[in-house]
């Protein structure tokens, strides 16, 4: 089945033509213009192997990553990084090229810190092994790592091993209403405290602040923080963007940013996650404007959902870095083939 | 003779004497790391104080085509460091400033010449402190960490080094400054971050560090649990992940291991234990209390034969010390160890061992064990006499046995301490030619000339083939001056 992929990709490299790796294609909205012939990836599915004590799981890149956290549910087990789906069809595979990461990202850590290998068809359709099933790895480059959020632009992930975690055994949502310069201060305290904070959010003069872990801990920190337990949003309403603030036409930019930098002057809604250091903004100001406040707020911009994408989604490299990432792409995809100009023009 | 160098000529341009070393008195401490086995003088030590001397230093060595070796406090295990004899070896000991520690941030802002341990003391008074924390951690630095990606006893909770540096800064062979990551999650572009760590110095030149600091537990209690058979240890541990628990520490010693440790620090060890665990929960007193209530209920289910919880933090740190000093305790029973450092899927901990036990018998050599056990991380420590040629000998095929083992079980062949040298012929059975490939391609876009750290961690093809040829001929290895560990 791999080298049904490989032989697609093979052909594609000798011709010079594009091909675009896909799964559900609930992702087509992210990154720069869709370029090439698709190679659906959704045929080669199914978990490879997964053994609850070793907290990892191998599976391939057409499974349906509903159907890959149910299993996990019912053996007591989920995603760490808890991904953002966008969409019924979401593929694991197209959730690790994508390299989103969802509402517990501040305390649990990014997809790509649950990534343990991959088996990885690069450009001259190659099939190559990185990394492993083991927790702790460091022969050779992490080359498995660098792979999740690449958009597929250095190969097609045709498998992948992540570490896990136990679901936690008690949730819960303590809502107080907070202007938001409050509300980031209140944040960037508490993530200096030991409190099971797994997931924060701002909109509109309310914080939301989830608790996860055991009864004991999750009940003594409600009562520290304070506020009112709710149930409505849900975490997955805000991580799947359906709450209303990400529904409508204005572009809807991604600012990551140090958590600790103060309200961004910027025109039009912002919703905050992260304890603070990702600022959701819906906004018609000009790409220049939002790219220079991240910066100043040490981070950067990403035009995450807009019509038109032609001046490009990503905050454009610096010279050194660009020149690396040519050679990279170079190093995995001499052809130039696989989804180009996704991450940026000409890689 | 050493000063009639061209480098050195060109190093004293901008460098004062006391940064550059080229005398043999002067050059013999760094001729080795942490792994004594290979010894290398430099052709010249530069010690470099600032960026800038830095920058200057690379950009002589890159157009003179000189090899660099960037090297930390030297506590490496796989040679990572071991200098080449017509390069120049770069140490960064001099770039000890903690240049700062924001407790609203939660960072530090470190040089790569910090010491490891350091971080956490100075962010103590925050409540804060740095999670990865090998064992070296009061010499190693965190430049040679981020090199290495060290782990350390905590990090199946709290991560390796890659999951808690948020951003480098650094140098490339010809000068050019380079910075990925940074206070901001997610940084734009493909993750060259996650490529740095662990690429033991052989992509760029770190010169500064952004560590994240995590809020310290409130308290910690560690059980030490006895077990009479090691693959009934290896099942409790099982036992306690399936049950939804995540311990902030979770360490095995076999008998052998304890027995040297306690002689060196008396940390209290059942002596009578074929296997002792180590499994400590932290928290907030009500989280541990629950946690350590569960974890015993289960060892004792596993069979532990005996169990202690500590009673406060001196009894904590006690019960650690031993585990903590179990490389130091193993040197004072021999005059030399090997140790390895394959990672295994933990299910097939009983197989591995086993199989140690059979190499142990072949090999005539003794092999005490320390695990981590949470993340299948094996420490098997060879005792040999490095003046026993024989012995030195043994001893390289018995680890080259263990190492192609954690790789057949779907293991690999260095959880945490690096390739280096030690390990680069392991590499061609860890993977395939194209994947060897790749990870030259990956090289050559950071460092297109190949001069730093040239000759670790990636093997070329043609020693591939020749490793290949010697194990065909199994254990009687030809031409046994060649290097080849």
């Amino acid at each position: 089945m791999i080298e049904q992929f490989a032989q697609t990709i093979r052909e594609g490299a000798a011709r010079g033509r594009a091909l675009r790796l896909r799964g559900g294609g609930t992702k087509d909205f992210y990154g720069n213009a869709l370029r090439g012939e698709v190679l659906d990836t959704r045929s080669y599915a199914g978990i490879v192997d997964y053994e609850p004590t070793e907290l990892v799981v191998t599976a391939r890149c057409g499974t349906p990553l509903a159907d890959l956290e149910s299993t996990l549910e019912a053996n007591g087990q989920c995603l760490p990084f808890e991904p953002p789906h966008f969409g019924a069809g979401a593929t694991l595979g197209g959730c690790i090229a994508a390299g989103l990461s969802g509402p517990r990202r501040a305390s649990a850590g990014a997809l790509r810190d649950f990534v343990l290998g991959v088996k990885l068809v690069d450009g001259r359709g190659q099939a190559l092994a990185f990394g492993g099933r083991v927790m702790k790895n460091v022969a050779g480059y992490d080359v498995s790592r660098l792979v999740a959020g690449s958009l597929g632009t250095l190969g097609m992930i045709a498998e992948v091993s992540l570490k896990l975690a136990p679901k936690p055994r008690v949730e819960t949502t303590l809502r107080q209403e907070a202007p938001l310069a409050r509300a980031l201060e209140l944040l960037n305290r508490w993530a200096g405290q030991p409190l099971p904070i797994s997931a924060s959010a701002w909109h509109d003069g309310a914080l939301l602040v989830r608790l996860s872990g055991s009864e004991a801990g999750v009940r003594a920190a409600a009562a520290t923080l304070g506020g009112d337990h709710i149930v409505a949003p849900s975490w997955t309403e805000l991580r799947e963007h359906t709450v209303p603030f990400f529904s409508g036409a204005e572009p809807l930019w991604r600012l990551a940013v140090a958590s600790s930098a103060p309200p961004l002057e910027l025109e039009g809604p912002q919703l905050i996650e992260w304890g603070g250091s990702l600022r959701w903004l819906r906004s018609t100001q000009d790409a220049a404007v939002v790219r220079d406040a991240a910066r100043r707020a040490k981070g950067h911009a990403t035009l995450f959902r807009a019509a038109d994408r032609s001046a490009g989604c990503f905050t454009p490299l610096d010279a050194v870095l660009e020149r690396m990432h040519r050679q990279l792409k170079a190093a995995f995809d001499p052809a130039g083939i696989l989804n180009p100009g996704r991450l940026y023009a000409g890689l | 003779m050493g000063a009639a160098l061209p480098v050195v000529a060109a190093l004293r341009e901008f460098l004062p004497s006391r940064s550059i070393l080229h005398e043999e008195e002067d050059t013999r401490p760094y001729e080795c790391d942490g792994l004594t086995a290979y010894r290398q003088l430099p052709m010249v030590v530069a010690l470099p104080e600032t960026e800038e001397q830095v920058r200057r230093i690379l950009q002589v060595c890159s157009s003179m085509k000189i090899p660099v070796v960037p090297r930390g406090a030297g506590t490496g295990l796989s040679g990572g460091a071991l200098p080449l004899g017509d390069g120049v070896l770069l140490s960064m000991a001099k770039f000890m400033r903690v240049l700062r520690i924001e407790p609203r941030a939660r960072i530090a802002v470190v040089q790569p010449g910090v010491r490891n341990a350091v971080v956490s003391e100075l962010a103590a008074p925050h409540g804060l402190y740095y999670a990865p924390d090998p064992s070296s951690q009061i010499a190693c630095t965190i430049g040679g960490n981020v090199s290495e990606n060290s782990g350390g006893v905590h990090c199946l909770k709290y991560g390796l080094t890659l999951h808690n540096v948020l951003g480098v800064r650094g140098l490339t062979i010809e000068g050019e400054p380079i910075v990925l990551g940074g206070e901001a999650p997610d940084a734009p572009g493909l993750d060259l971050l996650a490529l740095a760590i662990g690429s033991e110095g052989m992509l760029f030149v770190v010169t500064e560090v952004t560590l994240k600091l995590l809020p310290k537990p409130q308290c910690a209690r560690v059980i030490m649990a006895s077990f009479d058979d090691v693959e009934r240890a290896g099942a409790a541990v099982a036992d306690i992940i399936a049950a939804g628990i995540v311990p902030a520490g979770l360490e095995m010693m076999d008998k052998p291991a304890t027995h040297a440790v306690e002689q060196f620090v008396g940390a209290g060890y059942d002596l009578e234990a074929a296997a002792i665990l180590l499994c400590e929960s932290d928290g907030t007193p009500e989280e541990v209390d629950d946690e350590i209530a569960r974890m015993k209920l289960l060892l004792e289910r596993g069979g532990a034969t005996r169990m202690r919880v500590s009673r406060d933090e001196d009894e904590r740190l006690r019960f650690w010390s031993g585990r903590k000093a179990a490389f130091p305790a193993v040197g004072r029973i021999s005059p030399d160890y090997y140790c390895m450092d394959g990672t295994i899927p933990r299910k097939r901990l009983g197989e591995v061992l086993t199989f140690i036990g059979e190499m142990e018998k072949k090999y005539g050599l003794r092999c005490p064990n320390v695990f981590h056990a949470g993340d299948g991380n094996l420490h098997p420590l060879i005792l040999f006499d490095a003046n026993n040629a024989d012995e030195l000998r043994r001893t390289e095929l018995f680890a080259a046995e263990v190492l192609e083992k954690c790789v057949a079980v779907g293991g690999t062949i260095t959880g945490e301490h690096g390739v280096g040298v030690e390990k680069v012929n392991q590499m061609c059975v860890q993977f395939g030619a194209g994947e060897l490939e790749v990870f030259r391609g990956v090289k050559r876009a950071f460092d297109p000339l190949g001069l730093l750290n040239p000759g670790k961690a990636i093997p070329t093809l043609a020693r591939c083939a020749e490793y290949g040829r010697l194990r065909v001929r199994g254990g009687a290895l030809p031409h046994p001056e060649l290097a080849r560990f």
